[in-house]
């Protein structure tokens, strides 16, 4: 699959990255170059093939009591905050 | 006494149980010694007040006979491990200034047996790359270099910098992280040891995430049997990691020096593409010669669907990144760059705090993970990672341990490989299906290739099973009595 301009801005707006025009074109050429390496996956055939989709395999994972466990330290959560006020993360205004 | 930073954790420990040498002495050398080589840049952040602080703490408890595991040892920390108080940045601009209010499970144990901390190391950001020289904090420069050439080479990557401070003895051992290879191949370029332990042996809890079903902590250190007594304090299970196992942690360094007698060392024969150099293959076979005059027996195995790891890799990498990397926002930690709307903030805040691979890397994740191609790339890598993993456990039917290259090359230089990503991604073909795997893979320093540099080999084990791990590289460790840089 070879990337297009616009489909690399929209993937860039999706990703929340602002790329300058310029910087369009070679990006597009380079992602479109590892996507065309990683296409040699569809040589394998997977008819049948369960995804893996845990590591640990086999093992058990532990299972908790659903309730707080951790917490109760809001200033410790905003301490690396760039905007802060009155216990709340500051962002540009959202509703009108 | 002579450089006491060039003692093993294991001699240091002997020294410091005698009373012949205190933690805050160990610890002063290795500050002056940080200071003498910044010229490597492995260090991101020095912590000197904190390293004495933690050093009195340690004299004071050995002598009321409270000693942990690591009593006194002077270590680097990865600077992907959040430490309370103490700028993490992964090597991004976009966490520059960020001072965790929390500590890493595997920093926590480190700290509880008697660590002492250092300094924070330099990496790739955020762990992408294997030259570490993706960091925005700067390349880290290799200890070493080839005989009569005085350029710089690349410590390898992502955790360069922990690799050349035990190498160059700025540490005694230190932490590392590895995704893909990033613990493994930057041993074997700075020629010490490093081990990848099983998915789920350490807790990843306040590890800076790169790709969850893939990033396991590890440590790099001189000797294998440093690194055996330096794992079995970092890992265990963790409450705060629900995929951390459950699983008792056994005694590692009863495992050095254990027979391995009759142990099925297994050869994979797709490690060996057309083109390996010369000096690899040496090395390989030396490895193997070692192993069986210690007993072991030597089988040929298949993994026949090694080719495909790389690329497989490359897409499961990428697009778990894509997701972690969402938090990096401009609100709540970290870089902000103002924009006039919300969206606008976060894309300025994103664009000027990322490196150029990491974009690359999110942007990649983000495209596999749309809708309309899922199928096709990630849930396709998902069934090639299964293929991938069956390999191994029908390898392991019949081997107890394989023995493959760590990498397909020694150290290259500063800024090589960089104009083709893929390039850069081929140093990982030897640790990537381990990884995807989820085994153990451990690294050790074999030899010199021709032109003088440390060439590394990989044990590989069964889930949970470092154990025969550690017993094969020790037999390796002893026969190959490689010269580490100190004793050059």
């Amino acid at each position: 699959m070879s990337l297009d301009k616009a489909t690399v801005q929209k993937i860039a707006y999706l990703a929340r990255i602002e790329v300058k025009d310029e910087e369009l074109e070679p990006l597009a050429r380079e992602l479109s170059g590892i996507l065309h390496w990683v296409e040699q996956l569809s040589e394998v055939n997977t008819e049948g093939v369960a995804p893996m989709t845990s590591v640990a395999g086999e093992l058990a994972l532990p299972m908790r009591q659903d309730k707080v466990s951790d917490g109760g330290y809001p200033e410790k959560v905003l301490l690396n905050g760039p905007e802060t006020t009155n216990g709340f993360f500051l962002v540009p205004k959202v509703v009108e | 006494m002579s450089d006491v930073t060039h003692l093993t954790m294991t001699e240091a420990l002997a020294l410091l149980g005698k009373g012949e040498l205190t933690s805050v002495d160990l610890t002063k050398a290795h500050l002056a010694g940080m200071e003498q080589a910044r010229s490597l840049n492995a260090y991101i952040t020095e912590t000197p007040e904190k390293a004495l602080a933690m050093a009195g703490e340690s004299d004071k408890r050995r002598k009321a006979g409270q000693a942990g595991l690591l009593e006194g040892i002077p270590l680097a920390i990865k600077d992907l491990f959040c430490t309370e108080g103490v700028q993490t940045t992964a090597g991004s601009h976009i966490l520059q200034g960020f001072k965790p209010p929390y500590e890493s499970s595997v920093t926590t144990n480190l700290w509880n047996q008697g660590a002492v901390m250092l300094g924070k190391a330099n990496l790739d950001e955020f762990a992408m790359g294997s030259s570490n020289m993706t960091s925005h904090y700067g390349a880290v420069k290799n200890p070493w270099k080839r005989k009569g050439d005085e350029r710089d080479l690349v410590p390898g990557g992502s955790s360069g910098g922990s690799a050349a401070a035990v190498a160059a003895c700025l540490a005694m051992g230190a932490t590392g992280t590895d995704t893909g290879g990033s613990i493994r191949q930057p041993a074997a370029f700075c020629g010490i040891v490093g081990i990848k332990p099983t998915y789920g042996r350490c807790s990843r809890f306040g590890i800076v995430a790169f790709a969850s079903s893939l990033d396991q902590a590890g440590p790099m250190t001189r000797t294998v049997g440093d690194a055996a007594l330096m794992l079995k304090a970092m890992a265990g299970h963790d409450p705060k990691d629900s995929t951390s196992a459950p699983q008792p942690v056994p005694d590692f360094t009863k495992s050095v020096g254990a027979s391995i007698k009759g142990m099925k060392v297994g050869v994979p024969k797709e490690y060996r593409p057309d083109g390996l150099s010369a000096d690899i293959i040496g090395a390989w076979d030396k490895g193997l010669a070692w192993l069986k005059e210690a007993g072991a027996e030597i089988v040929e195995v298949s993994l026949p669907h090694t080719k495909y790891a790389l690329a497989t890799y490359y897409i499961v990498a990428p697009a778990e990144a894509s997701s972690n990397l969402a938090r990096y926002d401009g609100v709540r930690f970290g870089l902000r760059v103002p924009g006039n709307s919300l969206d606008e903030m976060y894309m300025k805040t994103r664009a000027e705090g990322f490196g150029r691979e990491v974009k690359r890397r999110i942007l990649i994740g983000t495209y596999v993970l749309s809708a309309g191609y899922y199928d096709a790339y990630y849930a396709k890598a998902q069934k090639l990672r299964t293929l991938i993993a069956s390999d191994f456990s029908q390898a392991f039917e019949t081997a107890d341990v394989l023995l493959t290259p760590t990498a397909p090359t020694p150290a290259f230089g500063l800024g090589e490989n960089l104009d083709d990503p893929i390039t850069m991604y081929l140093n990982d073909v030897f640790t990537i299906p381990t990884s995807l795997a989820g085994l153990p893979g451990l690294s050790l320093p074999v030899g010199l290739s021709s032109d003088g540099l440390p060439l590394g080999l990989q044990l590989i084990g069964r889930p949970f099973d470092e154990e025969t791990v550690f017993k094969a590289a020790h037999v390796m460790e002893t026969a190959a009595q490689f010269k580490r840089w100190e004793a050059r």
